[in-house]
């Protein structure tokens, strides 16, 4: 079995007061593994995610991520560098005028220069099949087209690991198809989130569930 | 100010010139247009400004909205200074005295309002916002600013569509405003469900910004290209407008 990038080791979380929306819960990404996420509203799916990446911390339990145990803020600049993030709602995650500028945001965060970060945005765009795509306005795309956007802006910061939240939410079945192309094109380890059965066996290869707050092994 | 204009393609004349040297030009003009007294600079001033606003290609429609609304507002200046001002009376109205140096105070600041109007939707009134925001950067306003215009413009939209949204969910469900207490309850909810999600969604877009190597400094792609064969001609224009304007003033 190869060295897993991520793992949640016995994870438990709550919002405020309220009852646990994680328990225990187990999980563990390896590089190459396409795993999907599934579960009920409101079982923690989202949750997980922003866990993952340190936007949340646990009440119980460790993130292991590239081979470090994380807990700090400062831990966790590393790890949410190399694994991406893909947001629920894409209009939280574009958040620049231009889709050029968007992109390019996580590449100039990280350092580069102007030069290198318009070649990995013009290569990034073309990746996900928007080639051109640069002077666009963010806010007048189309949903699927804005979901491609998020996903270069993301796929720009060159990760390990993908982490997605449902994709596919109010994708016609041509975007679908579309994303489905790019995604299954993609060489990186992904956890994805969705409701999509068809979605889920066309880009992954096994489910997991995500049920009581832990993590079975569902089914494929 | 334009919250897109970058599918267009820049084919005026005015989106082609550095937008540093745009933005130069408008501060210039007003600044001396405040300070103005004289009535030929604020005449001279307001014919560039006219011309200005016609070349920009800002639909005539959204200036005469634009020009009414200020008028309407200088009108009740021009009406009440007047009566203020001490001075020669030149006729009455009622009991009051309208005096010439209220008149030609009145006259100056209908003329300034309008000249600072037109030259500003003329140079910048077709400048994309994120543009503008860009300048506002080159000239080292503080990056906090910056990040204030260019994000206001990125979410005003989303905001927009929030509230229509919201409203349509009302306006499905039966509800007519009208002036009873269930109206204001309404849009009381209305008002604070907006906020509510104003801030959670800030708290989305900090987090989505966080995970993507955001410490805090916010780096621009766009850098501006100063064309000397394109804009030295411009910038030797708008700087001789702008002395001509100060020298109508002062000389
Ligand atoms: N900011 C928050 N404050 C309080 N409770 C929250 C918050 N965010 C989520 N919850 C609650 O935590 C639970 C898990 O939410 P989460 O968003 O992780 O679910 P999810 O599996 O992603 O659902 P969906 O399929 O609808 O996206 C839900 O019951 C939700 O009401
Ligand atoms: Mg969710």
């Amino acid at each position: 079995m190869s060295e897993p990038l991520l793992e949640l080791r016995n994870v438990t979380f709550c919002y405020g007061l309220d009852r646990p929306v994680l328990r225990g819960c187990n999980l563990r990404i390896a590089g190459g593994d396409r795993l999907a996420l599934a579960g009920a509203n409101g079982s923690g799916k989202t949750t997980l995610l922003h866990l993952t990446v340190g936007l949340l911390r646990p009440a119980s339990g460790e993130i292991v991520a590239f081979g470090r145990p994380r807990r700090r803020e400062a831990d966790f600049h590393e790890v949410r560098r190399r694994a991406g993030l893909l947001f629920q709602d894409t209009d939280d995650q574009l958040f620049c005028a231009t889709v050029a500028e968007d992109v390019a945001f996580g590449p100039l965060n990280l350092g580069k220069p102007r030069a290198e970060a318009r070649r990995i945005v013009a290569e990034t765009l073309g990746c996900v099949g928007l080639p051109g795509f640069e002077r666009r306005i963010t806010y007048h795309l189309s949903g699927g087209e804005r979901r491609l956007v998020a996903l270069a802006s993301v796929l720009a910061m060159q990760p390990d690991a993908l982490l997605l939240d449902e994709p596919t939410a109010g994708l016609d079945e041509a975007s679908t198809a579309r994303l489905t192309e790019v995604l299954r094109g993609l060489p990186q380890a992904m956890l994805v989130v969705s409701h999509d059965r068809k979605f889920r066996e066309a880009v992954t290869v096994q489910t997991l569930l995500l049920c009581e707050g832990r993590i079975d092994a569902g089914p494929s | 100010m334009e919250t897109d204009g970058c599918n267009a393609l820049p084919a005026r004349y005015l989106d082609r010139v550095d937008p540093r040297a745009r933005v130069l030009l408008a501060i210039g003009v007003v600044g001396v247009v405040a300070v103005a007294g004289r009535f030929l600079t604020l005449g001279a001033a307001l014919a560039g400004a006219l011309v200005c606003a016609a070349v920009s290609g800002n639909p005539w429609r959204l200036l005469r909205r634009r020009l009414a609304a200020l008028n309407a507002v200088l009108l009740l200046v021009a009406v009440v200074l007047p009566l203020t001002t001490e001075g020669t009376p030149v006729f009455h109205a009622g009991a009051r005295p309208y005096t010439r140096e209220g008149l030609l105070t009145a006259a100056a600041v209908v003329l300034k309002g309008n000249a600072i109007v037109l030259a500003s939707i003329g140079l910048l009134g077709t400048l994309p916002a994120a543009t503008l925001g860009h300048v506002l950067s080159h000239f080292y306003v503080p990056d906090k600013l910056v990040q204030l215009t260019v994000f206001t413009v990125r979410y005003l939209d989303v905001f927009r569509r929030e509230y229509t949204r919201l409203r349509a969910a009302m306006r499905v469900r039966g509800f007519r405003p009208g002036v009873n207490r269930h109206t204001y309850r309404s849009f009381g909810y209305l008002a604070g469900m907006l906020l509510v999600r104003s801030l959670d969604r800030s708290e989305r877009i900090a987090a989505a910004m966080k995970c993507r190597g955001f410490r805090g400094r916010y780096y621009l792609l766009d850098h501006f290209a100063f064309s000397p064969a394109r804009d030295v001609p411009f910038a030797v224009a708008a700087a001789l407008a702008v002395l001509a304007l100060a020298w109508l003033e002062w000389a």
